[in-house]
């Protein structure tokens, strides 16, 4: 830092001085011809520039642009395959690039690592030249106070004694020396930036960690049907390379009762309004059972692993008797929604049991529904009048192929429509039979029930970013709204001068008024109309309070 | 959640709005004029004293601009006059808005911000209030034409192209964060407008002309200042919302498209802050690297919602 008399640099705000310095630092230093030690010195320098910064930071704004504009997969893997389907080629060269995982990519971390690493470099050394700065005594008082940006002399039988202690009132802290006063105040400003820059540290370890010690798992539940906390409960579960199985919430739930609610009238019709999933819950197999109505913005906690409720749909039940007349299949099947505003989903029946050959179905189920022409369709999502619509296929179902299936999918390859396939056909209404073809069997359509999706997560980071991230902005007000300054004030011959210099950028005009408070304070006398009219060396005449004039802010250069 | 629309306040809403977006353009026209007559001469007198500093020892007064309001010698009386009704019906506006604002909350009885409609007649209020709250102790008039103009055409897209009935929202907005995280992003945009406006004028004004603007380190100061505030603030808006995404989707953080460019504007007024730090880039430089940045946040405000798909998606822009 500065030697703290050294008018000129002391009048220049920290940073800029700092940065030159470190400009001819550098300059000194370029590494021609130098040896490793030399090299590496010039590095740790260059990375640690404000410069560096800067450019680090560009970097990492344009570094994540990409990651809004292509589909990723840790968002929604479903666009991504999407993608690769519409344009393979192209795909194949933005994988390349982690275009589609961007925030995992290997540029991406270099980027922030660097820029992590420069702020720690930058951060650390400031830090201990800041515990020395806190630690020494305000600087003594240059010669010509009148030379300061902020100065006023004035007749009149202050002592030292009295000036120091109005000094220190104001919270200033004070020295006394051979006729002068010096008083500093505002090291908060840079506590508080250097509390921001750590902090930011600590968020980015914490999310970090959050990532090696976590869990997130999705899960779908229909009406009736319970969940339990372990992997292989879960349809897609991913955790941090540091969980183990063990180390998993041993809770369990049932899903009592899901209730949705939506527009009934009117331009927004149908949008939804409230979403009510009714659990009975149980935090560890020997607790007791609980009731807790689960909604979104408000997850199920036990012991910090969250239960939220992410999506629901429909879940008609079906019971198939196949061609021998036995019951192969009687239970809900998941329905998948194509359009929000109606509700009109699709979902596949696959009885592998049927005999003799085995069954799968198409269904489109519609929840509110209503004739249209040749066609039926549903207009709301509620389930006012639901009907399921429903293909039947014949043959193999494909399943012993050893290929992973998805539920969602109907493999028609080997299999064969049974009867005429129309793509409308009569819905059925709750209760009704539909017989198959060629004696193949009946599918009844026995009630609706409806589904939940779940997100599951356990991150220990989450605390740990949140106080990060509190410590952060408040490290960023105090940085960002103290003013770090001094004032001096030297008495001789019964003439006081007082002069004030503010270190920070931007403070001036403020600092200005703050400065003629204390000059009114040490005069002691109540405010003047006119405190330029008893100034001994008169200073800007169009400017009443000397060099401190509210526009004047020459310590900001 | 109450489904009722109470429709006269809606439509009252709606009739305020309109209102104010007049309002708004008539109390522009008022500081042109008062810019356009009631400035001059001041611009000679400051004009004359550049000159005078410019050949003697360079004093600090010179080169730091007259956003003080220097009185000159007589501007014409009549425009000053426009100008203080300018700030008159500035005020008048204000209300309409606020009142256009409140009418339309109670009228669907939830937080008016809720889609994006809401959410820009907002923004523009924010920034209309941050004008004449920072007016009150600053000499900013100067600002007043090119405000209210932002206003009036922000309330004016808002009308033509991204009005939507008043109605209930979403299940995922009904929580208490919708005032924490949506009403400190809207603060922080209106005073981020602010600064986006000191900056291109002091992109448009030539230092060592006269002009009816003020000095360049003037615009500076003014937009430096709106900056350091909702800097703070829009990093709450930030951190408010990763908590309301904690509770509402499963996760803090999860690169959401609208999160990527609240995250890229943040970084980017981080710049500016670290350019005004540095040497070399303060100045023209830093008021570039501030425009970027409130690129990114007109951007994230109105390109995210309609470019990209996202869990952001209650923004509800008509089709
Ligand atoms: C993660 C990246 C970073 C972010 C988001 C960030 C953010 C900020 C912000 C918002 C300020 C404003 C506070 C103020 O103006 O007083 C600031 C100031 C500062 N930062 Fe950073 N910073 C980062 C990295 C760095 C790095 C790597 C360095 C060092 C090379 C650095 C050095 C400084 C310095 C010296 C100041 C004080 C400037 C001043 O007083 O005006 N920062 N930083």
């Amino acid at each position: 830092m500065s030697a703290p008399d050294d008018l000129a640099s002391a009048v220049r705000d920290e940073p800029a001085a700092q940065e030159q310095a470190e400009q001819q630092a550098q300059e000194r230093t370029k590494p021609v011809g130098l040896g490793p030690v030399g090299w590496m010195r010039w590095t740790w320098r260059t990375l640690t520039s404000m410069r560096t910064a800067l450019i680090l930071l560009f970097l990492f704004a344009l570094g994540s642009v990409p990651g809004s504009v292509y589909p990723q997969r840790s968002v929604d893997p479903g666009r991504v395959a999407q993608y690769f389907k519409n344009n393979p080629t192209q795909a194949k060269w933005l994988d390349r690039f982690w275009l589609f995982d961007v925030f995992s990519s290997p540029w991406f971390a270099a980027i922030y690592l660097l820029l992590f690493i420069s702020l720690a470099g930058c951060v650390f050394p400031r830090a201990l030249t800041h515990i020395k700065e806190i630690r020494r005594r305000p600087p003594a008082a240059p010669r010509n106070l009148l030379r300061l940006p902020h100065s006023e002399a004035f007749e009149g039988g202050l002592t030292l004694e009295e000036a120091a202690a109005a000094l220190r009132r104001r919270r200033f802290r004070v020295v006394t020396g051979d006729g002068w006063v010096s008083a500093e105040k505002g090291y908060l400003r840079e506590t508080g930036n250097l509390l921001f820059h750590v902090a930011l540290l600590v968020l980015l370890f914490a999310v970090g960690a959050g990532g090696l010690f976590g869990y997130r798992g999705n899960v779908l539940v229909v009406e009736g049907d319970g969940f339990s906390n372990a992997v292989a409960a879960y349809d897609r579960f991913m955790p941090g390379s540091r969980v183990t199985a063990e180390s998993l919430e041993p809770f369990s739930f049932t899903l009592k009762d899901f209730q949705a609610s939506y527009v009934a009238a009117g331009e927004k019709q149908g949008q939804p309004l409230d979403y009510l999933a009714k659990l009975t819950v149980q935090d560890s197999p020997t607790a007791a059972p609980r009731e807790v109505d689960l909604k979104v913005n408000d997850p199920l906690d036990v012991n910090g692993t969250l239960t939220y409720l992410i999506g629901h749909g429909y879940a008609p039940t079906f019971r198939v008797t196949d061609g021998k007349g036995q019951v192969a299949y009687d239970g809900p099947v998941p329905c998948l929604a194509g359009d929000q505003a109606t509700y009109t989903s699709e979902c596949v029946i696959k009885v592998p049991d049927a005999q003799p050959t085995q069954l799968g179905f198409l269904a489109r189920f519609l929840p509110t529904t209503v004739p249209n022409g040749d066609a039926w369709v549903s207009i709301f999502p509620g389930a006012a009048n639901p009907t399921v619509q429903v293909f039947p296929f014949g043959g193999d179902l494909g399943l012993k192929s050893g290929q992973p299936q998805s539920v969602y999918q109907l493999d028609t390859t080997n299999l064969k429509p049974l009867g005429k396939m129309s793509a409308q056909p009569t819905p059925l209404n709750v209760g009704e039979t539909k017989e198959l073809a060629d004696g193949a069997g009946k599918i009844q359509f026995t009630g609706v029930k409806e589904w939940i999706s779940l997100q599951i997560t356990y991150d220990p980071g989450r605390e740990p970013a949140l106080l990060a991230a509190a410590a952060a902005v408040i490290g960023l007000v105090l940085s960002l709204t103290i003013r770090r300054r001094r004032v001096w004030v030297r008495v001789k011959d019964g003439t006081v001068t007082v002069g004030g210099l503010t270190r920070t950028e931007g403070g001036g005009a403020a600092f200005a008024e703050e400065f003629t408070q204390i000059v009114t304070a040490l005069r002691g006398d109540p405010p003047a109309d006119d405190p330029s009219a008893d100034k001994p060396d008169g200073g800007a005449p169009d400017a009443p309070t000397g060099n401190a004039a509210p526009g004047a802010r020459p310590d900001e250069e | 959640m109450p489904a009722e629309v109470n429709e006269s306040l809606a439509t009252l809403s709606d009739q305020l709005i309109l209102a104010t977006v007049l309002l708004y353009l008539a109390a522009m026209i008022c500081y042109a004029l008062d810019l356009a007559f009631g400035r001059a001469r001041t611009v000679v007198a400051v004009r004359r004293r550049q000159l005078v500093g410019a050949g003697g020892p360079a004093l600090p007064e010179d080169t730091t601009g007259d956003t003080t309001e220097d009185p000159g010698p007589q501007p014409a009386a009549w425009a000053v006059r426009a100008g203080t009704i300018g700030v008159v019906l500035t005020w008048i506006a204000w209300a309409g808005n606020l009142g256009g604002i409140l009418t339309r909350g109670i009228a669907v009885d939830r937080w008016p911000w809720a889609n994006m409609y809401e959410f820009v007649v907002a923004i523009c209020f924010a920034a209309v209030t941050a004008f004449l709250a920072l007016l009150i102790r600053q000499p900013i008039r100067f600002l007043g034409a090119f405000v209210t103009v932002t206003a009036a055409l922000g309330l004016g897209f808002a009308v033509l192209f991204l009005h939507v009935q008043a109605g209930p929202v979403m299940p995922a907005l009904h929580s208490y964060w919708i005032a924490i995280h949506v009403t400190a992003a809207i603060v922080a945009s209106g005073l981020f407008i602010l600064a986006g406006v000191c900056a291109i004028l002091y992109l448009i004004r030539k230092d060592g002309r006269p002009s009816v603007l003020p000095s360049r380190e003037g615009l500076e100061r003014v937009a430096h200042r709106a900056i350091v505030i909702s800097f703070p603030i829009w990093t709450f808006a930030v951190i408010a919302g990763a908590l309301w995404a904690d509770r509402a989707w499963g996760r803090y953080w999860g690169w959401d498209p609208k999160e990527v460019w609240a995250f890229v504007t943040w970084v980017v007024y981080a710049a500016y802050l670290h350019a005004r730090a540095t040497a070399g880039w303060r100045g023209k430089a830093a008021m570039v690297v501030s425009l970027v940045a409130f690129a990114c946040l007109l951007f994230n405000l109105v390109g995210v919602n309609i470019f990209f798909s996202g869990l952001h998606s209650y923004a509800d822009v008509p089709k």
